[in-house]
């Protein structure tokens, strides 16, 4: 039904960039903000002005030890500035109760910092709990979230944290920083600690979720990639929070501030700009898709007539799970729903630098790529191999 | 020896109830003695390492002699008993509380304080429920303790059955002396055990299922 409805009234539905997106979150504003560790000669963080607006990803980058995690536990007070001011929206924070500031505030670390001997439900209701509000309210809640970081409320809600991957558990940080509904989110190197492919699903999702929410999100992060992947924004800094560059992804990448951020920065410019081009922008081709257990015969018919080579199955809720071949399922009488664990899969907004990677991992000559209302289409290697030509040339002229 | 027990097994049982009822009550005062103390102590090295020599000092102290000292001031009966036996129950929960407290990982501390939990609901709901299976590891060594420490406190006039080792004692060669005093050790081995299996059980049941080895 809703499908209908959106497809009568043209794209509403889908976000746009720009003002039309809904913003929940609210401006972030640093004055003169320093801090200093007792016994040490420099401040760690060294008088930083810094704006940032409502509803954006801003991502912090710089060496390790140049006071990216000071600063931002300042921002909910978890350290004490030693001087300086700190807004939130027009409100100045610095002299409010911390306990009251940081409900307002989420904040999801490396691993999650979930509690072990509290259920996944537990943890995620600890912020509504503080903030009295019902059982039944917070047990809904629980479970919305639960379904917002792609995770089943039946399956997870009673789980224990040992009992979750870590990609599970950073999902449940997520959630539960999340919970009260904060306009403001604190990440420090939350991916830090999963393998690659769950860090790349991990960002993927983030970006999902902030495009429905439109958040003020914080990210502190090593990963020069993840910055230029996730980030409306990027601050780069140098030893004591000196700002060095505050710029969108593409200019900095363009038009590094100073020597010191183009070698942070790093060689292959070119390659990190695979990083900005998201699948979503590039030429994708469109398979026959058919459900698990529809008729094999018929399914291989349209596909040879179409001259398809492979078939994207998917599952009731509309998700891929495997990619057969046409001559494996001419094989079979029913398409089978045998889940393909391997499967290479992508999201439109993911980068073709990830998709490259997902491909190469899997083996795979291709990727399929899922928007929200399913698969969306395939992408192939020879996609992002045309992508790279474009841009060196781009950049060689 | 069948007949001496069947003859006083009003009394042994009476004794016995004493004796559980002394242990289990200065236990539960010394948990909460210790972890009060261990709170106030785990976050600096300095006071952590104080708590730990006390502790082990404190436990070569013969309770005999501290006995005798708490005689002064309080003459024979039950406050002396009750003092000395928490006092020794005290002092490796204290040991255990401190390491268990320490031993939380403070990343999980920070993340409790950075979604807004104050002080002390951290360690209520984080730092004391993830140190609990190490406390109760101390309050079983308190328990196994301080049951033969309870019977010592009968030389004060004490209630349990140290009584029964101590007529015995006194006595021996007399008729009964052997069996007063076997009854009384036996007894307690037997307690001891029982107590030690509750604990476990109370364990079970106090100890999330999240964090259970
Ligand atoms: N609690 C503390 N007490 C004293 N000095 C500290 C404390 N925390 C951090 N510092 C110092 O402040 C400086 C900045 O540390 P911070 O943790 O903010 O760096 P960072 O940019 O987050 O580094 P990384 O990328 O390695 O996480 C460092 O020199 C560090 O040694
Ligand atoms: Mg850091």
């Amino acid at each position: 039904m809703s499908d209908t409805i959106a497809a009568s009234t043209g794209d509403t539905t889908q976000p746009p960039a720009g003002n039309e997106r809904r913003i929940s979150g609210v401006s972030i504003r640093l004055e003169g903000v320093t801090k200093r560790y007792s016994g040490q000669g420099k401040p760690a963080v060294d008088a930083v002005d810094l704006d940032i607006p409502a509803g954006q990803m801003v991502m912090f980058v710089g060496p390790s030890g140049c006071g990216k995690t000071t600063l931002l536990k300042m921002l909910n007070r978890l350290v004490e500035p030693t001087s300086g001011k700190i807004f939130l929206g027009d409100e100045d924070v610095t002299g409010q109760d911390p306990d009251q500031l940081r409900r307002r505030i989420g904040y999801v670390i490396q691993a999650g910092g979930l509690f072990p001997h509290m259920t996944v439900a537990t943890n995620i209701g600890l912020v509504p709990g503080m903030l009295k509000w019902d059982k039944q309210r917070i047990s809904d809640r629980v479970d919305e979230l639960l379904e917002l970081v792609g995770l089943d409320p039946e399956v997870y809600r009673d789980r224990y944290p040992r009992e979750l991957s870590g990609g599970q558990q950073q999902r449940v940080g997520v959630a539960r920083a999340l919970a009260a509904d904060p306009p403001v989110l604190l990440m420090d190197e939350p991916f830090g600690a999963v393998d690659p492919i769950t860090r790349q699903r991990l960002q993927d999702e983030l970006i999902r979720i902030q495009e429905e929410l439109g958040k003020t999100i914080v990210f502190v992060t090593h990963d020069f990639d993840e910055a230029v992947k996730l980030g409306d924004r990027i601050v780069v800094f140098d030893v004591g929070a000196r700002v060095v560059q505050y710029d969108t992804p593409e200019a900095i990448l363009a038009d590094p501030a100073e020597e010191y951020v183009a070698d942070f920065v790093g060689a292959g410019a070119t390659l990190k700009q695979l990083t900005l081009t998201r699948v979503s922008d590039v030429e994708l081709i469109h398979p026959q898709v058919t459900r698990a257990g529809a008729d094999a015969a018929e399914v291989v018919r349209q596909a040879t007539a179409a001259g398809e080579k492979y078939v994207v199955v998917t599952d009731r809720r509309g998700r891929p799970i495997s990619w057969p071949s046409v001559a494996e399922l001419s094989r079979v009488a029913t398409v089978p729903d045998t889940v393909d664990e391997k499967l290479p899969v992508v999201g439109l907004r993911s980068t073709l630098n990830d998709a490259l990677d997902t491909m190469l991992a899997a083996s795979q000559g291709g990727v399929v790529v899922t928007g929200r209302g399913g698969v969306a289409g395939v992408m192939v290697v020879e996609t992002v191999m045309a992508a790279i030509q474009r841009t060196r040339e781009e950049v060689q002229g | 020896m069948w007949d001496y027990l069947v003859d006083r097994r009003g009394l042994i049982a009476f004794q016995a109830f004493q004796h559980v009822s002394l242990v289990v009550q200065c236990v539960l005062l010394a948990t909460v003695i210790a972890i009060g103390l261990a709170v106030l102590a785990y976050r600096s090295a300095k006071v952590t390492g104080l708590a730990n020599g006390v502790s082990a000092v404190g436990l070569t102290i013969p309770s005999f002699a501290l006995l005798g000292i708490l005689l002064a001031p309080f003459g024979f009966g039950i406050t002396p008993a009750v003092i000395a036996v928490t006092f020794y129950a005290t002092l490796p929960i204290l040991r255990n509380a401190v390491v268990g407290l320490a031993g939380v990982d403070r990343s999980l501390v920070e993340s409790a304080r950075g979604i807004g939990m104050s002080r002390l609901a951290t360690l209520r709901r984080v730092e004391l429920p993830l140190a609990w299976p190490v406390i109760l590891a101390g309050i079983r060594v308190s328990t196994q303790m301080v049951m033969g420490i309870a019977a010592i406190a009968a030389y004060v006039l004490g209630p349990g059955l140290g009584s029964f080792i101590f007529s015995g004692l006194s006595r021996l060669g007399g008729a009964n002396a052997l069996n007063a005093t076997l009854v009384g050790t036996i007894a307690i081995v037997l307690l001891a055990l029982v107590l030690d299996l509750v604990l476990v059980l109370v364990g079970r049941l106090t100890t999330s299922r999240g964090i259970r080895v």
